[in-house]
């Protein structure tokens, strides 16, 4: 009983991360019809972009998440102004080549700048655990649930409450409509490559103190697109709940029947789901009409 | 400008446009024929790989540029390929039957994959063969009694009815036969009605099926063939590096297939080509250009990955149709001297239709 809770936990925890990331391709999935396969390694220069703020700088940790979270944002809006924007019109196939070639450009420029050596993210309750009977908790572990929890608020409140949540809503129903309303549908865009980008930020930001640090972190992201898929491409909580899927699933296949099986559980997951229901859990798509 | 008159129906799918069109190939396979007499070692064996990667392309360019279908995970069939070989020449197959046996094998795996996964378009499918490529890796890595999992597995050195082929250049020798058989074929097939239905598919998938095509065989049968042409390309990998493991089949090389195909020019075999010298040339270039940097810099590596990133991006961004295209546009340049107008290439740009209910 206590394996079954502890590696529950883990896996909660772990898909939340798997979560975030997929947020980050849905919104821009439901911005622009882009997906954008860089993802995971925007997670990745969130997280170095934190461990640079707080151990190199030596910066008040609350103070480096923030500026984190706006400077990997800020990356999000220059690639969408500078790169992508040139590629809407384009066949969705170049703009998944373009993305993939970023990741490449991204993981590359990581590793010059700060090496492929692990790093560690020292967080104020990086070594705290509770014990619970026989369960030890990781804070850490409670952080990145925690912080899901919150961000998933934040973001419903955004969408449901702010008039550029609302915005963003409109233009991803229909472009062109929200155009003929006076929405700014290239600026809402833009704020919606960086919005992705600055949850990518978090995600990373709470996945760092659960491991180690390298350029080669940003892989997580295709099994976050996993998720995504999972749970129905196009679908906020779908994302979510796709992630927590894979991440449970994962931990329980790898204690049962070893690592190999473990790591490839998210593919399987994967395929099995696109053979029953290409459409996801929650399903947001219908079949192409004439 | 030179003007073709046509008095019959079948030039318009001649292979050779004119009597210097062809004069100009002839050439060109002369020219590789007589290559090791007067080529290093080292050229040598860099042609060779150019050729299996050109056999690989024209695999992945039959499903990408001309059946519309796009792969992340190619490479699982060049590994199957390349696996497959080897076990049965391992266990006292001879060369001509265990290559074609591998391609063959791995061709009715692309079956399975394919007849599983067509029900899925566009991006969904390249996902699900992403999917399908990490699971061979792990399988490859973790089946150590068929495989030998990450200590490797030894090739055996190629023999040809009691022919060696382990130097440099009966290998040459031995790719460029094959390759020149693969592009012969792949030629063929694209002149016939099954080539022509594949483009169709690419084209609209609803008009051909209009037209009459049956898209689900289609669709497979374009996937086997390229999933089997892969597999031939992995077989002769095999023997290129003569020691397999699971890390030299992973997910980069998937993605190297298809920048060969990208930034050579989707839907053309002279792009296979270009992109095939592309993928071998620029580590090449890297080596040079690395001893003027500073060292540091270097060290750190990423060096291949960020060109290949910035290539495959400029070229999107650019040049869509990859090196083809631009041979394309300064070929016409010239026939048409003083006269060429940017305008002819203008890219058409098209309004996404999307598939979401809200």
């Amino acid at each position: 009983m206590d394996t079954v809770l502890q590696l529950l936990l883990k896996g909660i925890s772990q898909g939340c991360v798997y979560g975030l990331i997929a947020l980050g391709f849905v919104l821009i999935y439901k911005a622009t019809e882009m997906i954008n396969f860089a993802q995971g390694e925007l997670m990745m220069i969130g997280a170095l972009i934190a461990v640079t703020f707080t151990q190199y700088l030596q910066w008040n940790y609350f103070v480096a998440v923030v500026l984190t979270v706006l400077a990997t944002g800020f990356i999000g809006l220059l690639l969408e102004r500078s790169l992508l924007r040139r590629m809407i019109g384009e066949p969705p196939f170049a703009v998944l080549m373009v993305t993939i070639g970023l990741g490449f450009v991204l993981r590359a420029v990581a590793g010059m700048i700060w090496g492929h050596d692990p790093q560690e993210l020292r967080t104020p309750y990086s070594d705290v655990v509770i014990n619970m009977g026989d369960i030890v908790l990781g804070v850490s572990n409670l952080v990145v649930i925690g912080g899901t929890i919150a961000l998933c608020i934040a973001l419903f409140l955004f969408f449901r409450f702010t008039r550029i949540g609302i915005a963003m809503q409109a233009s991803s129903q229909n472009q062109l409509a929200a155009f003929y309303v006076g929405i700014p549908v290239k600026r809402i865009v833009a704020l919606t490559w960086a919005l992705s980008a600055g949850i990518a930020a978090i995600a990373g930001i709470l996945f760092a103190p659960l491991t180690a640090i390298t350029p080669n972190i940003g892989f997580s992201g295709i099994k976050a697109f996993a998720a995504a898929i999972v749970g129905g491409f196009g679908s906020l909580p779908g994302a979510i709940i796709g992630g927590l899927s894979i991440g449970i699933i994962e931990q329980f296949m790898q204690y049962h029947f070893g690592k190999g099986l473990g790591d490839t559980s998210a593919y399987i997951l994967l395929l099995l789901m696109l053979l029953i229901r290409p459409s996801g859990l929650i399903a947001s798509m219908q079949k192409k009409k004439v | 400008m030179r003007f073709v008159l046509k008095t019959n129906y079948g030039r318009d799918i001649d292979i050779f446009k004119h009597r210097a069109h062809a004069a100009w190939y002839i050439v060109l396979i002369g020219l590789l024929i007589i290559a090791p007499l007067f080529l290093d070692v080292f050229y040598e064996t860099q042609l060779t790989e150019l050729f299996i990667w050109a056999i690989a392309g024209a695999g992945l360019m039959l499903l990408v540029g001309y059946t519309g279908l796009v792969s992340l995970g190619h490479v699982a069939f060049m590994a199957l390929g390349a696996y497959i070989h080897a076990i049965l020449y391992s266990r006292g197959w001879p060369l001509v039957l265990s290559i074609p046996a591998s391609a063959i094998m791995t061709g009715g795996i692309g079956v399975l994959i394919g007849v599983a996964s067509l029900r899925m378009t566009g991006i969904y499918l390249a996902i699900a063969t992403l999917a399908f490529a990490m699971i061979v890796e792990k399988v490859l890595a973790h089946w150590p009694a068929l495989t030998g999992g990450h200590s490797g597995f030894r090739v055996d050195d190629p023999t040809l009815f009691g022919l060696s082929l382990d130097s440099s250049t009966a290998y040459y020798y031995t790719c460029l036969t094959v390759l020149l058989f693969v592009f012969l074929a792949v030629i063929n097939l694209l002149r016939s009605p099954t080539g022509r239905s594949f483009i169709a598919v690419r084209d609209s998938e609803i008009s051909a099926q209009a037209l009459g095509v049956n898209l689900l065989r289609t669709k497979t049968l374009a996937f086997a063939l390229s999933a089997a042409l892969t597999g031939l390309a992995g077989a002769l990998y095999a023997h290129r590096i003569g020691f397999l493991f699971p890390d030299a089949f992973t997910i980069m090389t998937s993605i190297m297939l298809l920048m060969l195909v990208v930034v050579g020019g989707l839907g053309s075999l002279h792009g296979v080509v270009f992109g095939a010298f592309f993928i071998t040339i620029v580590p090449q270039i890297i080596a040079i250009v690395r001893d003027w940097l500073p060292t540091e810099l270097v060290q750190r590596g990423g060096l291949e990955p960020l060109t290949f990133g910035a290539v495959l991006i400029l070229f999107l961004v650019f040049e869509p149709l990859g090196f083809y295209g631009r041979w394309v546009k300064v070929r016409l340049f010239f026939s048409q001297f003083p006269l060429y107008r940017k305008k002819t290439f203008l890219r058409q740009k098209s309004y996404l239709k999307t598939e979401r209910v809200h």
